[in-house]
């Protein structure tokens, strides 16, 4: 049932790019309808994962490429079960907050759904090859999304994207080769090559490789620079997956492929540089100056957007940090904070791109500061204070939930990672509470530009208020009952950790 | 004067939790539901709104005394009381992080103060905020924070503690921005949350790391809780660096997050500034309650803070609870001398006072701290509602130089704040002050490890004695130096004040040395009556001296300010004999200036050079990456041109010339074709022939 994600969503593209140019509002209301379907039968495959306690299941398993044993293999544990539902919210609210694309806008929905399509694939393979095949077609679109219907510096931005993506994919791509060489198990299945037995030595160096590839597209320090010129220059439904589900794309090939495959790639160099003694080591410390340096950063701002383009970089640490802890709660708390910061960097995206920028036409801070937003723009202000809490870890909100495990997981492997993500979490409110502070209550006085623009700005509309209702409540429902997917994570991350794969 | 840590050996069970502390949650969830339901009203319904906060925070209250009589009648009958309950809330392998609230004396006492006090101060605001457009979203705010100030109070699990005090401090920062179209006010709210939320990091360090230490959140659960002797004596046992402990350490780690909360050294700043908000706001949450819940955390979490003392001696954790507090006080009532806003005055009276609660909690214990901390709750609340009496009266005049004589317009107000100031001043036996106060200087006096918070806190008594004797006589007595004439408060307002200043005065009596009550409530032992209490050594010459610092505060401040009437642009006295002293202290000490010299810059400056870094370095290096590829294109571009262009034209020559001998084959005439066709079938038929035969 659930694979039927992935073929409806292709399917509403394929249906997009044949609608004539000229029919904006059926454009819409597909989209709207494929993107509603998605998250019913995301909801249906997570409930229906409950009775068996989120056991992984297969869905479909098909020969494909015999001679190399490629299978069409799709399948389902918790943590894909929580993902898959995290792409449905996420595609929910983008259409609906896309929903005043005049430009080609059946083209524009055609290349979202197909990005949708192939990011739950990821979600669902369980095939290296499938895999690796639907995180390429998720890059494709993307790059055309912020091409055509991006702002500032777009073309600067969605080429940047693609070429940190490819680099990426080329290192993944060669390290699962070299993988599937080595194991001689003539098979691409996921399990199969975690149970291949690897050699360590082989692992030492094929480990890094992979990581880092898709940690590129999770934005770990250095290699997450396109992340906030992407995010600018995309459209705003394209920031909201790019930060929402792109970037959890590569933070899960980290975990599905990179940590499942190779785990003695983590284990100690026998050696130790200032402290630093494993591979594991370097990815934690730069998850953890990711965490700190792009709040830092984010603290620097004069683009509302490029604030929240970095609390992404900042917040994701947070997953990459989780995962190198190597202990259940620390990487349950991982998979959570990928889920929390999907939802909520979706809304903080919404809110700046769509909400605001569409009715103000800039994101300047120092612009902003001179239009009194709070009181012209009240809804927008109230969602972003929520939004802001919720974005600091705040309790009630997913994230801290998500963070609390991260940092009891890594006071565990080692408490001076937790300590120096505490800086970050400081910064954190400061950023957020600047950018709050100056966006939407200020005082300065109006600027004599602003006079001749002083025209009202547009009315609130319905589909961007079910779209601020739909993401606020998933993260104040699994911050304040997180059990409902922590229930679903935990038991995958147990066999994950038990078995060194799956 | 260190109590036992006896709560530890009470046996308990869950199935023996009594109604009151089954039922204790619904006294935090009443006001947030009827919160939540202001919330979505439409503005308009003041009345409905009012009547619904009332109404919740009186069920509240009721639930409170019940709760309180519970514990009370189990303490009568000699039975220990500690009932908790609790849950777990999220499950991670082997590890769970469990919820619950507790019923014990503390949570008890707390519950009756916060819910009583916040009552009182409801029904006031709504006289004070009559006329205010967004009456409705006030009460929504005061309401949330009332159920989550109560949350903090019976929370029996560090997290759902530093949950519900997130929320406060959230509610904290809506309503002291609550008019956030004034910049003062929003800018207020910000540095309220930023300052208190770098003491929260510390909290949740702290917190993450006895989670870690001892897999437990929970303070009480039948004896395997993080408070009880068997993680205590695990925590002791950890050695943390520096001589600590790793108990001493997350103590000090948690203290960091309630000096925060509490306004204390090197985190005061905010309290004051916090002044901006709506005056009921200050009275219940910067004065009464909120303020309060470090101390109260601090009391919550003492077994961990005394981990590993030796009978009668002190910890690392405690010693610095100590130092910090007593700074406190005596830093805070200095600025106070030299501020002329009437709630800023009151605002480092209440840092002031905090940093007592702190020193008491440290060198007395929890009941020492405690009682201070009721008692301060009540004529605080009084003196902060006063003050707004006053300011509403003085039509929204702040500055104690444009007001004087107001004892005759306000009569009402003016019998009720001055009970409230020698109450505060810790005027001899009648006043409750003077009883609480006292016990921490007890406390000092007999403190094992120094002598120097004893006449920190002395010095302070004598400060808060003249500053308060200060405003009083430039608020109350001289001559009116305003505009416009000043007017009495309506009853709604003056009624809580008549109320809180009769326990302003009465609370004293559970707290003397004739029958101290409150400390053996809380400690768990009979208390009897007796004068015998008085004859404690070094007591009565304590009272005496307590009672003559006093008067000297009070007999200072008259001297200098006492019945006259400067100009309000006239120096102060004290300006004029020691004006650089006098600029000091009026500049709080320069404090803010130094932070925004120092931390925040620093943090401005890093965030630029992680900017720069971004834009330039790693911008840099990939445009770097970038120009090496288009140089190697362009080489390959050469390359391409002459050697392989090159040897493909070559070749291409090269073909177009053997190109040109075969086309001298092709003649076109038949006859040569002709000829080659048969010699191709003959050498056909031969190799035919030849293969057949093999």
């Amino acid at each position: 049932m659930l694979a039927w994600t992935i073929y409806l969503s292709f399917a509403g593209a394929l249906a997009q790019a044949l609608l004539p140019k000229d029919k904006p509002s059926i454009s819409r209301w597909l989209a709207l309808a494929v993107a509603l379907a998605g998250l019913a039968l995301a909801v249906a495959g997570f409930a229906a994962g409950i009775p068996n306690h989120f056991a992984r299941v297969t869905i479909i398993d098909a020969p494909w490429v015999p001679s190399m044993g490629i299978h069409y293999l799709l399948a389902a544990d918790g943590i894909s079960l929580v993902l898959v539902l995290l792409t449905g919210l996420a595609a929910v609210a983008g259409v609906l907050f896309s929903w005043n694309i005049e430009l080609r806008t059946n083209e524009f929905f055609a290349f979202y759904l197909a990005l949708i399509g192939g990011v739950y694939g990821v979600f669902l393979s369980f095939d290296l090859f499938l895999l690796f095949v639907f995180y390429e077609i998720a890059i494709v679109p993307k790059y055309f999304l912020i091409a055509i219907w991006g702002s500032t510096r777009r073309e600067y931005g969605a080429m940047k994207l693609a070429l940190y993506s490819f680099v990426g994919s080329a290192m993944v791509l060669v390290g699962l080769l070299a993988a599937y060489a080595t194991s001689g198990s003539h098979s691409t299945g996921l399990v199969s090559l975690a149970h291949a037995g690897l050699p360590v030595s082989f692992q030492m160096w094929c480990f890094p490789l992979v990581f880092t590839g898709f940690a590129i597209l999770a934005g770990m320090w250095p290699f997450h620079t396109w992340a906030p010129t992407g995010h600018v220059a995309a459209p705003t439904a394209a920031s909201m997956l790019l930060a929402g589900v792109v970037m959890k794309l590569g933070a899960y090939g980290c975990l599905r492929v990179a940590i499942s495959l190779f785990p003695h790639g983590m284990d100690p160099w026998g050696f130790s540089l200032l402290g630093v003694g494993s591979w594991r080591d370097v990815f934690a410390v730069l998850a953890v100056i990711g965490i700190v340096y792009g709040a830092l950063v984010a603290l620097a701002q004069t683009d509302f957007k490029f604030v929240i383009g970095y609390s992404s970089v900042s917040h994701m640490g947070f997953v990459l940090l989780g995962l190198m802890t190597l202990n259940q709660i620390g990487m349950t708390g991982a998979v959570l904070q990928m889920f929390s910061h999907g939802v909520i960097a979706g809304l903080l995206f919404a809110i700046v791109g769509r909400i605001v920028y569409e009715r103000t036409h800039t994101r300047q801070l120092a612009e902003l500061e001179t239009m009194h937003l709070s009181k012209r723009l009240p809804f927008a202000a109230w969602a972003f204070v929520i939004a802001g809490m919720a974005s600091m870890g705040l309790p009630g909100f997913s994230g801290f939930v998500a963070e609390l495990q991260v940092l009891v997981g890594s006071w565990i492997a080692k408490p001076g990672w937790t300590i120096a993500a505490g800086v970050g979490i400081v910064v954190g409110v400061a950023y957020t509470w600047r950018a709050l502070q100056k966006a939407f209550f200020s005082d300065a006085p109006p600027s004599a530009h602003m006079h001749e623009h002083a025209h009202e700005l547009a009315a609130i509309t319905v589909p961007e208020i079910a779209g601020v209702m739909l993401l606020v409540a998933a993260t104040l429902i699994v911050g304040l009952y997180p059990r409902i997917l922590l229930e679903a994570i935990e038991p995958a991350v147990k066999t994950l950790l038990a078995g060194g794969g799956q | 004067m260190q109590e036992e840590v006896t709560a530890a050996f009470h046996p308990q069970n869950q199935c023996l939790v009594g109604f009151a502390a089954r039922s204790l949650w619904l006294i935090p969830a009443v006001p947030i539901v009827a919160s939540g339901v202001m919330a979505l009203l439409r503005q308009p319904r003041r009345a409905l709104a009012a009547g619904l906060a009332i109404g919740s925070l009186s069920v509240s209250l009721i639930f409170s005394l019940m709760a309180f009589a519970h514990v009370v009648a189990g303490w009568m009958n000699s039975v220990a009381m500690r009932e908790t309950v609790s849950f777990t809330w999220i499950q991670v392998g082997a590890a769970h992080v469990d919820l619950g609230w507790v019923l014990d004396p503390l949570s008890a006492v707390m519950l009756v103060m916060v819910s009583f006090v916040g009552l009182l101060i409801f029904i006031y605001s709504v006289g004070y905020m009559a006329h205010d457009e967004n009456f409705t979203r006030f009460f929504c705010f005061l309401s949330l924070f009332a159920g989550a100030m109560l949350g903090v109070v019976i929370s029996n699990s560090l997290l759902l503690l530093f949950m519900c005090w997130e929320l406060v401090g959230l509610t904290s920062y809506l309503l002291i921005g609550f008019w956030y179209h004034k910049p003062s006010a929003a800018a207020a709210a910000k540095k309220a949350f930023m300052t208190t939320r770098v003491g929260d990091v510390f909290f949740l360090l702290g917190m993450v790391w006895l989670f870690a230490q001892t897999g437990t959140l929970l303070f009480y659960n039948g004896g395997a809780g993080s408070m009880e002797p068997l993680k205590l004596g695990a925590l002791l046992a950890s050695p943390a660096g520096l001589g600590l402990s790793a108990a001493g350490a997350i103590g000090l780690l948690i203290f960091a997050g309630a000096a925060g909360k509490s306004g204390q050294l090197p985190l005061h700043v905010w309290l004051p500034d916090a002044m901006e908000g709506p005056t009921p706001v200050s009275a219940l949450i910067h004065a009464a309650t909120m303020v309060a819940a470090g101390v109260y955390l601090i009391a919550r979490v003492y077994p961990l803070m005394q981990a590993g003392a030796l009978a009668g001696g002190t910890t690392t954790a405690l010693t610095v609870v100590t130092w910090v507090g007593a700074s406190t006080a005596v830093f805070a009532a200095l600025i106070a001398v030299a501020q002329n806003d009437i709630k800023r005055i009151l605002a480092y009276s209440t840092v002031s006072q905090l940093g007592y609660m702190m020193a008491g909690l440290g060198m007395g214990g929890v009941a020492v701290g405690m009682f201070h901390l009721i008692t301060h709750a009540f004529f605080k609340a009084l003196l902060f509602m006063g003050a707004g009496s006053v300011i509403h009266g003085c039509h929204e005049e702040q500055d104690v130089r444009r007001m004087g004589g107001l004892r005759s317009a306000m009569p009402l107000t003016f019998l009720t704040y001055a009970l409230g100031m020698l109450a505060l001043c810790g005027f001899p036996l009648l006043f409750s002050g003077f009883w609480s106060k006292d016990g921490i200087l007890e406390a000092a006096q007999h403190w094992s490890v120094a002598k120097g918070p004893f006449y920190m806190l002395v010095f302070g008594a004598v400060l808060t004695a003249f500053y308060m004797t200060r405003q009083v006589a430039y608020v109350f007595f001289g001559e009116w130096r305003g505009h416009k004439t000043a007017h009495e408060s309506p009853a709604v307002m003056t009624m809580p004040l008549a109320i809180l200043a009769f326990f302003a005065m009465a609370l004293g009596v559970i707290g003397t040395p004739a029958w101290p009550w409150f400390r053996a409530f809380l400690t768990d032992r009979a208390a009897g009556f007796g004068m015998a209490g008085f004859g404690e050594p070094g007591l009565l010459p304590l009272m005496g001296t307590s009672t003559l610092v006093v008067f000297l505060g009070l007999g200072l401040g008259w001297w200098i300010y006492g019945g006259k009437s400067p100009a309000p642009e006239e120096p102060d006295a004290l300006e004029q004999a020691a004006p650089l002293a006098w600029g000091w202290l009026h500049n709080k000490l320069y404090v803010d200036e130094l932070y925004g010299a120092t931390v925040i810059a620093f943090y401005g400056w890093w965030a630029r050079v992680a900017d720069w870094l971004d834009r330039r370095v790693w911008g840099g290096v990939v445009a770097g990456v970038a120009w090496l590829f288009r140089g190697w294109a362009q080489l390959n571009r050469l390359i391409d041109i002459h050697w392989v262009d090159g040897g493909f034209d070559k070749g291409c020559e090269e073909l177009a010339s053997g190109g040109g001998l075969l086309a001298r084959v092709q003649t076109g005439r038949v006859q040569t074709y002709l000829r080659l066709l048969a010699l191709a079938v003959v050498v056909l038929a031969a190799i035919l022939i030849w293969s057949s035969r093999g």
